[in-house]
């Protein structure tokens, strides 16, 4: 006689072994999107091209500064949603969980990185 | 049941080309993978700019002369469209997540919409740019 629910059966399924819970995260971020690509495309593109003072003066005021970190943080949580996303579609077995892994390893330390550059610049 | 094959499912077969006719609603969907995975490399080109601005002038001033070139200018506005257009492309899996918009022909209008919306928003963004 089987005493599992069919709620407990379909615990931990879906290909990465979560659930629903990277669909709705994906969900969420898409809407999150809608700000952050247009504060990061116009913020950034103006940025880009100036000299090393004007990029300092921009980044220093708090509200660009807040800004860039949101993009950098939202922004990348909402891609590695998509990078999982397609190793969970492409890659099977244990290459699938070490392949994820790895994206999550790379993704955290762009993150860490942008955000340890965006402070340097913010406070100099 | 709980303890038939739970770790060896079958992977999701690559169905484009002899198996699959390109459509708009396919191919509008598979490039939301595609400039989403190629977002995640302009991050980190952008990434690499925050850190040469962060760490000495030399470094900087190699990166922002490189994307400030003419070329460095074109994969910015190539990355600008990608991002565009994935931005799109998610509010449409968002509206068809949440039940809407599921039938084909609006399906394909919004395909249409995602690569005409990005080239125009591209184009505002280059603009922009230009006379600001």
């Amino acid at each position: 006689m089987n005493f599992l629910t069919d709620r407990k059966r379909a615990t931990g399924l879906g290909s990465g072994g979560t659930g629903a819970q990277h669909h709705w995260l994906t969900i969420a971020t898409s809407l999150s999107l809608v700000v952050l690509v247009p504060l990061f495309v116009f913020t950034f593109g103006y940025a880009v091209g100036h000299s090393l003072e004007e990029v300092l003066a921009f980044y220093s005021s708090p509200c660009i500064a807040i800004i860039t970190a949101l993009c950098l943080v939202g922004g990348i949580i909402h891609l590695k949603t998509e990078v999982d996303e397609a190793v969970e579609d492409y890659v099977g077995g244990i290459k699938r969980k070490l392949t994820l892994i790895a994206v999550a390893g790379f993704c955290y330390t762009l993150m860490a990185a942008g955000l340890f550059a965006l402070l340097k610049l913010a406070i100099q | 049941m709980a303890d038939v094959n739970r770790g060896n499912r079958p992977l999701s077969p690559f169905m484009i080309g002899p198996y699959y006719r390109p459509q708009m609603t396919s191919i509008s969907s598979i490039m939301v993978r595609i400039t989403g995975i190629a977002s995640l490399g302009s991050v980190f080109l952008a990434i690499c700019w925050f850190l040469a601005a962060a760490s000495s002038e030399t470094a900087f001033n190699f990166f922002n002369g490189l994307y400030g070139s003419w070329i460095g200018n074109i994969v910015m506005l190539a990355a600008a469209w990608a991002i565009w257009y994935h931005m799109l492309g998610r509010v449409r899996h968002v509206i068809w997540d949440f039940g809407y918009c599921l039938d084909v022909e609006t399906s394909e209008k919004m395909g249409w919409g995602m690569f005409i919306g990005a080239t125009v928003l591209t184009v505002l963004t280059a603009l922009v740019f230009l006379i600001f």
